[in-house]
């Protein structure tokens, strides 16, 4: 049972939460309870399996898995000429870190919907698109496919649209989904576009074969025009970014959480498009600039969006907006230096380890702040910082793990956000004094942001509207606090996270020959 | 030349759903002009896999060996499976706003600013 788990990994990954949801609607007849408790057991094994195939890759070196093949490592049959011709799941460090923590944040954010949807109708659709959003993620980050990767580009598109207008809110919610469903399906077009483009060229879908036959010609370049301006639409950059404020401030709670890490999904393809399928043939100092740029404009253009804002969850998305800049800075910077062995070496590993880590500490802080602003619109039934006040009398917990998720995000030792910005403004800072000043002023405002809005929020004397308020049921209290606690031991303990996790990620990336060789390896 | 042609009439498409996405302010309209996009895409994906006399590729009593490529066509089949869901989505999400707001111009939409 368990070397049938170990070896199917993969396959497991992607099949346990689709079979979740398409059982749901049987399940959901049975009523709330065991609908609640397949949903958990879903998650949870899907979390499991996530962890297994995590420490799989990180001991013994990257997965490949054939679907439809005797072994699954048999990934070249000996009859095709040296194609793969099945679709391959290519699980190295970094697709194992995603995996990981989506599937983690998938079981959270169903944990806490448990609580605070109880009172909602509809909730087989509900969950069943919860887990088909969780298998659009985990498929993009572990396939090794590109016409795969689209699939469940586009699975992850329309469960998060359809959970988007979840809610439909006098017509408000399905405006906003309907602009993100619509940006979408462009980002996933022009994605296929590219894909068209390449397999064109090199007669295969394989990413590890496009790579070992890259010769960068100009139908090449035209593809990655494409495939950055769509990924970088669907990870929510600026300038591509005006659907996340909407989107993100629109969809409830547990599920713009998860959208985060959707987008992140998204951040993920980019980046492995960028290193692992181009490479050292891209010319990665003018494409390293570009992304470098990118970040920066969302940092700032991010940040300063969010300050005059007075929905408190329009806010947080801005800020999702300027701190996903930070990685695409990080990881920029690693680009730029890619052929350059000596200042990869002096600042380029940093600078991605910084990156990367900060993704997952995004997902962790911005989860939860997300999280907390769900629980305060559950109880007070306004996202308005302009109405809401004193809080802090009545719900002592969730201004606990308000605290510690804008201290995160802010950048304030000892939470993990301060750890991954450090890497990036160390790295950052000997590469371009410049930009790593301005990457701490956006983390000033930050700062100053959350301040403001903590104050309104919780502090001052307890309002007459609010005097029944209490706070939110245990469920959604103790995703919260699982959330907190990642990001304070994140937080503590960066040394060993980075060492154990984030390094063979960032060299994942960076090393395209292993990547390569994972496939071509089992010949 | 002429083999082309399939190419350039796929990137026409694309940028005729481009222009009516942009320039139109009915929403069916740019769900309409979304729908010309994958088309192109589409007329993109099955052109590349064209030879000039090929059969379809099925190996059994098979006249000659050019064969037009399969996976292209796979591709392409499982693109309007996947367009048509997401045609559906998008208009079913234009229903419920014109329900709800009475309209269907975008320049209207002005709730989530406010």
């Amino acid at each position: 049972m368990m070397d049938f788990i170990m070896a199917n990994a993969p396959a497991l990954l992607i099949a346990v939460p689709m079979l979740g949801a398409f059982a749901l609607p049987l399940v959901g007849r049975l009523g709330d309870t065991p609908r609640n408790g397949w949903i958990l057991a879903v998650t949870l094994i899907t979390a499991i399996i996530a962890a297994l195939l995590a420490w799989t890759v990180l001991t013994g070196g990257p997965v490949l898995y054939t679907f439809g093949a005797a072994s699954s490592s048999d990934a070249i049959p000996a009859d095709s000429g040296g194609i793969p011709i099945r679709i391959i799941f290519t699980v190295d460090a970094m697709s194992a870190f995603m995996a990981l923590f989506a599937a983690f944040v998938g079981f959270i954010t169903c944990l806490y919907s448990v609580a605070s949807e109880r009172l909602s109708s509809g909730k087989d659709g509900y969950y069943a698109l919860m887990l088909l959003l969780l298998v659009g993620i985990l498929g993009m980050v572990t396939t090794g496919d590109l016409f795969n990767f689209f699939v469940f580009l586009e699975i992850n598109s329309l469960a998060g649209a359809a959970l988007v207008a979840y809610r439909i809110d006098k017509g408000v919610s399905v405006e906003a989904a309907l602009k993100y469903g619509f940006l979408s399906t462009l980002a996933g077009l022009m994605v296929l576009y590219a894909i068209g483009l390449l397999y064109g060229q090199y007669d295969s879908l394989n990413m590890a074969v496009i790579a070992s036959r890259m010769s960068y010609t100009m139908l090449d370049k035209v593809a990655l025009a494409l495939l950055i301006a769509g990924l970088a639409l669907k990870a929510g950059a600026v300038p591509l970014h005006f659907w996340t404020p909407d989107a993100y401030s629109m969809a409830p709670a547990a599920v713009t959480a998860f959208l985060v890490v959707a987008s992140q999904a998204g951040l993920y393809g980019l980046f492995r498009v960028l290193f692992s399928v181009y490479g050292l043939t891209l010319n990665y100092v003018t494409v390293g600039w570009a992304v470098i740029i990118l970040g920066v404009l969302s940092m700032v253009v991010g940040v300063t969006m969010a300050i005059p804002q007075k929905d408190v969850k329009r806010l947080m998305a801005y800020h999702a907006v300027s701190q996903s800049g930070y990685m695409l800075l990080g990881v920029g910077v690693g680009l730029v230096v890619l052929g350059d062995a000596a200042a990869m070496d002096a600042f380029g590993r940093t600078a991605m380890e910084g990156g990367i880590f900060h993704i997952v500490n995004h997902a962790m802080y911005k989860g939860l702040l997300f999280l907390t602003a769900g629980a305060i619109f559950l109880q007070t039934g306004t996202r308005n910082l302009n109405k809401m006040g004193g809080l802090g009398h009545s719900m002592k917990w969730t201004m606990l793990f308000f605290i510690i998720g804008a201290l995160a995000i802010a950048g304030i030792p000892p939470f993990n956000g301060f750890a991954s910005k450090l890497m990036i403004y160390e790295s950052v800072f000997a590469f371009s004094p410049v930009i790593a000043v301005i990457a701490m002023v956006v983390s000033i405002l930050t700062l100053a942001s959350f301040v403001k809005v903590f104050h309104a929020i919780f502090m001052g004397p307890q309002q007459p509207k609010y005097a029944d308020v209490i706070e939110v049921p245990r469920p959604m209290l103790v995703a919260m606090g699982a959330l907190a606690l990642l990001t304070i031991l994140m937080g503590i303990f960066p040394e060993q996270i980075v060492s154990t996790v984030i390094a063979p990620a960032a060299n994942a990336l960076i090393d395209q020959s292993a990547y390569v060789a994972t496939v071509f390896g089992g010949v | 030349m002429i083999e082309n042609v399939p190419y350039f009439c796929a990137g026409i498409l694309v940028i005729i759903g481009l222009v009516v996405i942009v320039t139109k302010k009915d929403m069916i309209k740019m769900v309409m002009g979304l729908a010309l996009v994958e088309a192109g895409v589409n007329l993109l994906l099955v052109a590349t896999g064209f030879i000039s006399g090929g059969v379809a590729p099925i190996f059994t009593n098979a006249p000659s060996t050019a064969m037009v490529m399969p996976t292209v066509q796979a591709m392409t089949l499982t693109n309007i499976v996947i367009g048509i869901a997401t045609t559906a989505l998008l208009l079913s999400f234009v229903m419920v706003i014109s329900k709800k707001y009475g309209t269907r111009d975008v320049t209207e939409m002005r709730r989530l600013k406010e």
